[in-house]
């Protein structure tokens, strides 16, 4: 069990589609029923998954490793640690709730549907358990395929565009990615004399600076692609907006934390010196992506793409935590990651429920929601106030966070940052007034239901997991911390240090107590920036 | 190194011997109606037997008919190969000759002997026998190009490829001349024994040769520049002739090329640079050709244009891992072009299709699993995992880093980037679009629901589990160099 609860927890969902495609697909209901079980088990296993995984453990655990095609060196390596543990359980309760939103709003091509679902639901739990690079890189282009068929065939109505604009900007950074990584393969064989594309072998390997400049860059270039920073944004609002909701809650919550998860696993432990050379960069790319995506949701008009540019702002928040290369700022960034999937999840949601109703996502036709569906204006207050970083939801804990570590490591990307959060309270904030708030204009929203049994059977966990994390962060926390201090020693590995300096990495360890979310102690160690 | 073997040693040319018998039967029958009618059971028993005689040489190096015949693993493997490929001809054909009122016993006849001049090819080190090998393949062809005599597009097709492969081979054959001039032989293993002898000597007339020899040859796997042939003749022949083109000559002519170029030249510096120019070329137009077609056919003629171009980029980086990973590649790229041309020919059997994109539309709701190979196919040849195409690609691209070759794959891989836009528009017809008219029902035949399945399976089979083959393709080298 030890050894195989991964591949368990990966490949379930492929057993579904399997199952799915020997059902008639005619019978929707039983098409619906056996992609839920299996969605739910696979969860149910994420759990025992975590049930077992010892927080205290340094490196990988449950590792499991097989030789695949042994003449390359490639390898099935599977093992997670902290972060990749808390990603994987935030893909299996999204696909849970993902599967039980499409239970009424897809009514043609049902089995497909579910079978992508489930195909993607392996590609996504795949990358994050993957320590080979090749397998790695499967994983990565696998889940295309099916995200390809659910926006290309149940998307709006501009699907088309969107899902090659999707495929094919994703495409162009993979692509480059594996030559890094065919490099990669001939780096290592150079330097150890046998060929292998393991992780946590390949981390072990000095690269030579020049080569870390461009490898770094090919990597970079496809994680900055799937994130998105700014300016590699522009698929995302075509992709959101004209997927479907499982969709677009799958893409916001899990595709999009691939890859800042590619620049966490990747990027900064291979590359710490090339690290030290972007980052101020990409700093500076996350701070236009927090205010530029701010700015620009503030003025959409409809709410789905408004949610799409917010993602863009939030997501610079994650990598400019990330790249503030400290503990707070680090586990910031992997809590803000798995804050994001709920709320930004939870938006899509809603506006999903919305849409089923009235067939629009303007905000403009809405108005007054708060009298004819009291239960959904409540849901959806929470969520916006998550989204916003209110104390005592998820939201605020990961960007105090954030904000703490910037800060340490630059003050004034730390202002402006902060300034993103205000500019995030104003675009939702007025959106949700529009929507929810005054009278009831337009006589199509006062007939309106309130959310069924089943909506509130999707939105509740969503609004618990908020809660929970708001006030009581630290099974999360303490469980990534052992992980992020690794990555965070790797990266102090850096030998060249020819920038300003401000830019030096002193680790001290002296242990401090930060004061974290909401009032509670959060003990860290200082690292500070000279 | 013995190079002339006293005896005559037939059995070196068993298999060939087995195809020539079953074509001459089917030859001499055609004119008796009821035996004619079992000409295809006659080319898979021939067929069969070949497959036989081929395992029965695999492992052995022997050398016959005075050194003319070579029999090695590299050899064997392509033959094996070849009868692969004329077998899922041979059952994509059935089918659609006899709805297509074309269906000549003849066909069959030309079919075994194309595939017999086809392993002649890779069964020898001798310029010549290469040369009447690819003339014994591509007479056939031509006439089998032309098979649809009633069709204007077919006709002109056969015309076509008839004059650029008759054009060819004069290169070839005056490039063989020079080659003979600068050596005093035609044999490819002395020539490599005295090689620096001879380019001391005679170092133009040695260039000249191969750079013709090039030429020909670029003319048979249709490498940029010479490829103008393809698209027309890929689009007005047959569709399981088509099918045929674009994978068995292909294969024969990458076979003779990596024994001329790759052991017979290998120590020839300057043709890196030419391989490397050609490579680019090669996946650059037939990619940029196939963007814009409008014809099912066409978009994989041009495309096939560009799959040579990825193999050619093992010619560039040379040695022994180049040389499997070509023969890896072109195994894969049998496997899910045949598969993409067979979806093809299945659809072209119903009334008035002409491979249009148009007449796609709304395949998934009508043919869902038809359209589902037909995806997988597409994803393959795009290069997408867990399939046989990205594996492939992986290999040949892996060695080009390995020897440094850092710009030629970084263009490779964007090549295949490109591709990945005209392969989706297939999904994306078949998949997004809903149908505008009435759809005709595709009628299945076993023949080519066998030739799906072994496709299927050969395209996720080989890019799940590509180990086995890898070894095979490793040890053909063995004997090779």
């Amino acid at each position: 069990m030890e050894t195989s609860i991964l591949t368990l927890v990966t490949f379930f969902p492929t057993v579904g589609v399997i199952l799915l495609m020997l059902v008639p697909k005619e019978r929707h209901d039983s098409i619906k029923a056996i992609a839920l079980i299996i969605a739910f088990v696979t969860m149910l296993l994420s759990f025992m998954l975590w049930s077992m995984f010892d927080p205290m453990g340094n490196g990988m655990q449950f590792e499991y490793n097989i030789p695949w095609v042994m003449s390359l060196g490639i390898s099935y390596h599977l093992g997670v640690d902290g972060i990749s543990l808390v990603l994987i359980m935030l893909t299996t309760i999204l696909c849970v709730l993902a599967i039980l939103a499409s239970w009424r709003s897809i009514t043609t091509g049902v089995k497909g549907y579910f079978i992508s679902l489930l195909l993607l639901q392996t590609g996504m739990i795949g990358v994050f358990c993957a320590l080979d690079l090749f397998l790695f890189y499967v994983f990565w282009e696998v889940m295309l395929i099916p995200m390809y068929f659910l926006i290309g065939v149940w998307g709006g109505p501009r699907r088309v565009y969107a899902a090659i604009k999707f495929v094919l900007f994703t495409m162009f950074g993979s692509l480059l990615m594996l030559v890094a990584i065919l490099y990669l393969l001939f780096e290592y064989q150079a330097f150890s004399g046998e060929y292998s594309f393991d992780m946590m072998k390949l981390m072990t390997m000095p690269t030579a600076y020049q080569d870390q400049l461009w490898l770094f860059g090919a990597f970079a270039l496809a994680f900055a692609i799937k994130v998105p920073l700014w300016p590699f944004h522009t698929w995302l609002p075509d992709a959101h907006v004209e997927a479907p909701t499982a969709g677009s809650v799958i893409l916001a919550g899990v595709l999009l934390k691939m890859g800042t998860y590619g620049f966490l696993r990747i990027c900064l432990p291979f590359f710490p010196d090339a690290t030290m050379t972007y980052l101020p960069y990409i700093c500076v790319l996350s701070l236009i992506a927090i205010i530029y995506g701010a700015l620009v949701a503030m003025v959409q008009k409809d709410v789905k793409s408004l949610v799409a540019f917010s993602s863009v702002s939030h997501m610079g928040f994650v990598m400019l935590g990330m790249f503030a290369l400290n503990l707070q700022g680090v586990q910031g960034s992997v809590l803000q990651m798995i804050n994001h999937g709920v709320s930004t999840g939870a938006l899509f949601l809603l506006v999903g429920m919305i849409y089923e109703r009235r067939h629009t996502r303007m905000i403009a036709d809405f108005g007054g929601l708060a009298k004819v569906m009291p239960f959904f204006a409540a849901v959806f207050m929470i969520t916006t106030l998550s989204s916003i970083g209110l104390p005592l939801t998820n939201g605020f804990v990961g960007e105090f966070l954030i904000l703490l570590g910037t800060y340490k490591a630059n003050n004034v990307y730390a202002i402006i940052a902060a300034s993103g959060v205000i500019l995030s309270a104003c675009y939702m904030l007025w959106m949700f007034q529009r929507v929810v708030f005054g009278k009831v204009t337009k006589p199509e929203n006062e007939k309106l239901n309130d959310l069924s049994w089943r909506e509130r059977l999707i939105m509740i966990p969503l609004m618990i997991l908020i809660f929970f994390i708001g006030i009581y962060p630290q099974p999360i926390l303490e469980r990534m911390e052992p992980a992020v201090k690794q990555v965070l020693s790797h990266v102090s590995k850096a030998q060249t240090v020819e920038l300003n300096s401000e830019y030096q990495i002193v680790e001290t360890t002296e242990p401090v107590i930060v004061i974290g979310a909401n009032g509670q102690l959060v003990k860290g160690e200082k690292s500070c920036r000279k | 190194m013995d190079f002339t073997s006293a005896s005559i040693n037939f059995e070196l040319i068993y298999a060939e011997i087995a195809l020539l018998c079953a074509a001459f039967f089917i030859l001499v029958t055609s004119s008796l109606r009821h035996v004619a009618r079992m000409a295809p059971i006659v080319g898979l028993l021939g067929f069969g037997s070949a497959v036989y005689f081929a395992f029965q040489q695999w492992g052995n190096q022997m050398s016959g008919f005075f050194g003319m015949i070579t029999c090695d693993d590299f050899g064997t493997a392509f033959k094996l190969l070849f009868i692969v490929v004329g077998i899922l001809a041979l059952l994509l054909a059935h089918r659609y000759l006899s709805v297509k009122r074309i269906n000549y016993p003849e066909f069959y006849a030309l079919l075994l002997i194309s595939v017999m001049g086809m392993m002649v090819m890779a069964n020898t080190t001798d310029l010549l026998v290469m040369f009447l090998g690819l003339e014994i393949m591509s007479v056939p062809l031509y006439v089998m190009a032309a098979l649809a005599r009633r069709s204007l597009e077919s006709n002109e097709a056969g015309i076509k490829y008839f004059i650029m492969g008759a054009f060819a081979s004069a290169f070839l054959l005056l490039g063989i001349a020079f080659v003979f001039g600068a050596s005093g032989t035609t044999d490819l293993r002395r020539i490599v024994a005295d090689y620096s002898f001879i380019v001391s000597n005679f170092s133009y007339y040695l260039y000249g040769g191969a750079a013709l020899i090039l030429i020909g040859f670029g003319f048979k796997v249709a490498a940029v520049p010479f490829h103008s042939w393809v698209p027309d003749v890929y689009q007005g022949a047959p569709t399981p002739v088509t099918a045929f083109f674009s994978v068995g000559p292909k294969a024969a002519g990458f076979a003779v090329m990596l024994r001329i170029f790759l052991f017979g030249f290998a120590r020839m510096e300057l043709l890196t640079d030419i391989f490397w120019g050609l490579a680019v070329l090669t996946m650059t137009v037939g990619n940029i050709l196939a963007l814009r077609q409008n014809n099912v056919k066409r978009m994989l003629a041009c495309s096939s244009i560009a799959h040579a171009g990825y193999i050619l980029v093992a010619f560039c980086v040379g040695g022994s891992e180049a040389i499997s990973a070509a023969l890896f590649y072109l195994i894969g790229y049998t496997m899910f072009n045949l598969g993409g041309f067979a979806v093809v020919t299945l659809l072209e059997t119903r009334t008035g299709c002409k491979s249009d994109f148009s007449e796609l539309r709304g395949l998934s709701s009508k043919a869902p699993y038809l359209s589902a190979a037909l995806a997988l196919f597409m994803f393959a040849l795009s290069g997408f995992p867990p399939t046989v195409g990205f594996f492939g690609k992986f290999y040949i691209f892996s060695t080009a880093v390995k020897s440094g070759y850092i710009l030629l794959t970084v263009i490779g891989v964007m090549n295949s980037f490109l591709s990945v836009y005209y392969y989706l528009r297939v999904i994306r017809t078949s998949y997004f679009e809903k149908p505008d008219e009435v759809f005709t029902p595709v009628a299945y035949s076993p023949a080519i629901v066998m030739v799906l399945i072994v496709t299927v399976l050969g395209t996720l089979g080989l890019g799940f589990f590509p180990e086995r083959f890898l070894d095979i393709s490793r040890s053909a080298l063995f004997a090779f160099l």
